[in-house]
């Protein structure tokens, strides 16, 4: 790893500061962000530490929306996130136990890891991402593999998510790396279903619309029965092909309303 | 450089570090701690699990100057104050949880913290729970023995052979 300087701010304010800094790049749970550095993909020339700001850390509820500080481990939001169940257990299925226990849900939306867990959750829930700065919805926030609309040093300091109805995600385990092979998060509001795919598209998570609105006619697993999904702008890897994850997209999407 | 404290089993110790500086190489070259194991360094494997404010945690993916000042628990600080083997290590020991060894730090300490926030797991449980502690001996049907017998179970009864 090249060298560079640590810095571990307690405010918000204060990361903003450090973060201007030429070459700043700022670390949450860093389960990604070090593996990354040790492969000089990332070589920052300041880390400006998020875990020692209080103010981002935390889940509280209030209004039918459960909001998450962005500096809280998916270990935490796994044990009090309980007034959005689907939510609590897409926490506490991300990777292992340590590394539940040190990864961060704003860590997680802000690196938009083509199959990582949380960006499904915010999408589905129409979630607000807060920052230092605005607040974004989830429709607005995510821009295709690896990237959102975040500007350089802007911090996510919270996530808040609108309670549904009813809600599952599931996803199939890549079982070397607990990323999802595929994973599908539905939730049902009063106003319609969202349908949130992650693991599937080389353009990152997205909504499958044409779900969404059959499901919003008729909430239960039959409903998509006659839907395609097209393997077209589909992953294609070892470990499994573009058809493979278009098959599984609507699998775990029947899996995830039967479960809901 | 910069000198990072903290309560290691018990002890305050200080050593001096880079930014760059991860937790591990803290504990191995800056105090000398060499229990907790380098596996794969890239955070999967879980051979250098050690515990931080409590929780079970891989060291490798971790700058020291990030949990200065915390309470830090490695496989050093597993034995009872008599020198005598811990009960997760015990239990490790009668089990045969371990062929190589080189894992069984990780899986003691991930065994630990499982324990503590589930006394008494199912085999089921188990398995999730040291499902970030790879063990390239395959070991796992002995490991997990050990794991419900440090929980007070029949692991001959309950678990897979």
């Amino acid at each position: 790893m090249i060298e560079f300087e640590f810095v571990k701010p307690s405010t918000v304010a204060d990361a903003v500061k450090a973060l201007a800094a030429d070459g700043a790049q700022a670390l949450s749970g860093g389960q990604t962000l070090t593996p990354t550095m040790k492969q000089r993909l990332a070589t920052p020339s300041v880390l400006v530490s998020l875990n020692g700001i209080a103010e981002m850390k935390g889940v509280t509820v209030g209004g039918g929306v459960v909001t998450i500080g962005g500096a809280t481990t998916h270990a935490t939001v796994a044990k009090e996130a309980s007034a959005y169940p689907a939510l609590a257990r897409l926490a506490g299925g991300i990777g292992d136990p340590a590394v539940r226990n040190r990864g961060t849900i704003g860590g997680s939306i802000a690196n938009n890891d083509p199959a990582a867990c949380y960006p499904a959750g915010a999408l589905a829930s129409g979630a607000v991402i807060v920052t230092n700065k605005r607040s974004i919805t989830a429709d607005d926030f995510f821009k295709g593999m690896f990237a959102t609309v975040l500007d350089e040093g802007e911090i996510i300091t919270s996530v808040s998510f609108p309670v549904p109805l009813k809600a599952a995600y599931v996803k199939f385990d890549q079982p070397a790396s607990r990323f999802a092979l595929t994973g599908v998060f539905v939730a049902q509001y009063a106003g319609g279903v969202r349908v949130a795919v992650t693991g599937a598209s080389n353009n990152g998570v997205f909504r499958w619309k044409e779900a969404e609105a059959a499901l919003s006619a008729n909430f239960s697993a039959s409903a998509i029965a006659g839907l395609k999904v097209s393997p077209k702008d589909m992953i294609s890897d070892l470990h499994g092909t573009a058809e493979y994850r278009a098959h599984l997209v609507k699998v775990l999407t029947g899996r995830a309303v039967s479960a809901a | 450089m910069t000198k990072v404290t903290m309560t290691v089993n018990g002890i305050s110790q200080s050593a001096e570090t880079e930014g760059r500086t991860l937790l591990s190489a803290y504990l191995r070259e800056g105090l000398g701690l060499t229990g907790t194991h380098i596996g794969c360094d890239t955070s999967q494997c879980g051979a250098c699990v050690v515990h931080v404010d409590g929780v079970a945690v891989k060291s490798c993916s971790i700058f020291a100057q990030d949990v200065a000042g915390s309470r830090v628990t490695t496989i050093e600080g597993m034995a009872n104050e008599d020198g005598s083997l811990g009960v997760v290590q015990q239990a490790f020991q009668d089990h045969h949880g371990l062929q190589c060894g080189f894992c069984t730090a990780g899986m003691v300490m991930t065994t630990s913290a499982l324990l503590k926030g589930n006394p008494r797991p199912t085999e089921q449980e188990v398995r999730h729970g040291l499902e970030g502690n790879i063990c390239r001996c395959t070991g796992y049907h002995n490991i997990v023995k050990a794991v419900l017998a440090a929980s007070g179970q029949d692991a001959v009864a309950m678990a897979a052979e």
